[in-house]
């Protein structure tokens, strides 16, 4: 296949990744790394790398609207970047030295995981809690907006969200995606905050965390520019045409079908995965 | 009113964090884009192969090499410069943030802000 063409299919995968990943919830980092290895027959550690560098755009494009709205907590994201970002180099010095096979095998139950976390509704009584001894000295607790005017709420449980974090990093790196799902886990479920705030908070640290690892990959040499051009750009238009789709109600039966072909490509790679390793 | 005032730095704060970020988007995808049009036009009817890795070379890889190859015309080096711009977006940030809440008198957070930032930059020119 010539480069033209092969970049023009690239780049209509992406959008759709991008779109799709977006109005699931899911990211297009998670998307799209399947369609590009299984699909395009492209290897896994090309894909990671095309992979991260569109995560930091669509999270960083998102990031921005978030921000202006006031759902953000700054404090929050900041304080808990510390733990993605060692997290995030870390993954990324263990995927140059796992194999393909295990990262592929890893990658396909991360995967499933994760669409299972974006298929259950989300717990809305966060941010009930008491003020946390922890939480109130590092000023975690804020307010958010809604129709009333300014809610305010409490965090909790800062370690146990700060050791998940590592974890979310530490998969953000070694995949190559934003790991939204293990976020959601350390935010809404161990810290309890409000499923918007944990939402917006979590996209405005993806970023950050997948430039820490983005900047090995590069000078890994893991990022090819004819590849992630067209990843980059189509997984950026597609999210973003997406998340003005968020909350159409016609979206819950792309949903479905959309997680069953997640599920069957997730069972694609763990099968080249466990193939590649016997 | 201690804590209005730091509501209002904070929204200050956010809305220029907002417009920080989606300026390093829209320079990065316009300077990957300039430099996909380059390499397509130039190499666009050669054959690709993408199932079998090779790492790039090493002038793709680090900045000074980014750079150079950039000015010597080459599409390939403009999207690699693209992609810096982008992966500078989020350090940018926290930067911005460094100075934000230094200016709040905030010394614990000035100090997370560092850490992250050292990390960042061990990541990005670190050996």
């Amino acid at each position: 296949m010539s480069i033209l063409l092969f970049t023009a299919f690239i780049f209509i995968g992406s959008f759709g990744a991008g779109f799709l990943g977006s109005l699931t919830g899911l990211g297009g980092g998670i998307v799209i790394i399947p369609l590009l290895t299984v699909v395009f027959g492209v290897d896994i550690r090309y894909a990671i790398g095309a992979s991260l560098v569109s995560v930091i755009a669509t999270s960083s494009g998102a990031a921005a609207a978030y921000v202006k709205e006031g759902f953000s907590n700054i404090r929050i994201g900041m304080f808990l970047e510390i733990a993605t970002t060692v997290g995030a180099l870390v993954g990324a010095f263990l995927a140059l030295r796992l194999s393909t096979p295990v990262i592929a095998l890893i990658f396909g139950l991360v995967l499933i995981h994760s669409a299972y976390v974006s298929s259950r509704p989300r717990d809305e009584s966060s941010g009930q809690v008491k003020p946390d001894k922890l939480a109130t000295r590092l000023r975690m607790n804020g307010t958010y907006p809604a129709r009333g005017g300014l809610v305010s709420y409490n965090v909790t449980s800062v370690p146990s969200g700060f050791g998940l974090m590592f974890v979310a990093g530490g998969i953000s790196g070694l995949l190559g995606i934003g790991s939204g799902a293990v976020k959601v886990l350390a935010m809404d479920q161990a810290m309890r905050l409000p499923f918007k705030v944990s939402t917006a908070t979590s996209n405005f640290m993806i970023g950050v965390t997948a430039a820490a690892s983005a900047g090995i990959y590069l000078r890994q040499g893991y990022i090819d520019p004819g590849l992630t051009m067209p990843v980059m750009l189509g997984v950026l238009l597609g999210s973003s045409i997406g998340a003005k789709h968020l909350f159409n109600a016609e979206t819950k039966k792309l949903r479905a079908i959309f997680g069953v072909v997640l599920f069957v490509l997730a069972l694609e790679m763990i099968y080249t995965g466990l193939k590649g390793l016997l | 009113m201690k804590r209005i005032v730091r509501n209002l730095l904070d929204h200050e704060t956010e809305i220029i964090i907002g417009n920080l970020l989606r300026a390093g988007v829209i320079a990065a995808a316009a300077v990957v884009s300039s430099g996909g049009i380059v390499y397509l036009f130039r190499h666009g009817q050669a054959q690709m192969d993408y199932s079998v890795f090779h790492r790039q070379p090493e002038d793709l890889c680090d900045v000074s090499g980014i750079i150079k190859q950039t000015f010597a015309g080459r599409g390939r080096g403009l999207i690699q410069l693209g992609l810096l711009i982008l992966i500078a977006t989020p350090v940018a940030r926290v930067v911005f943030s460094v100075f934000a809440f230094a200016r709040q008198k905030d010394r614990l957070y000035v100090a997370a802000t560092l850490i992250v930032l050292a990390i960042l930059v061990y990541s990005l020119m670190g050996k």
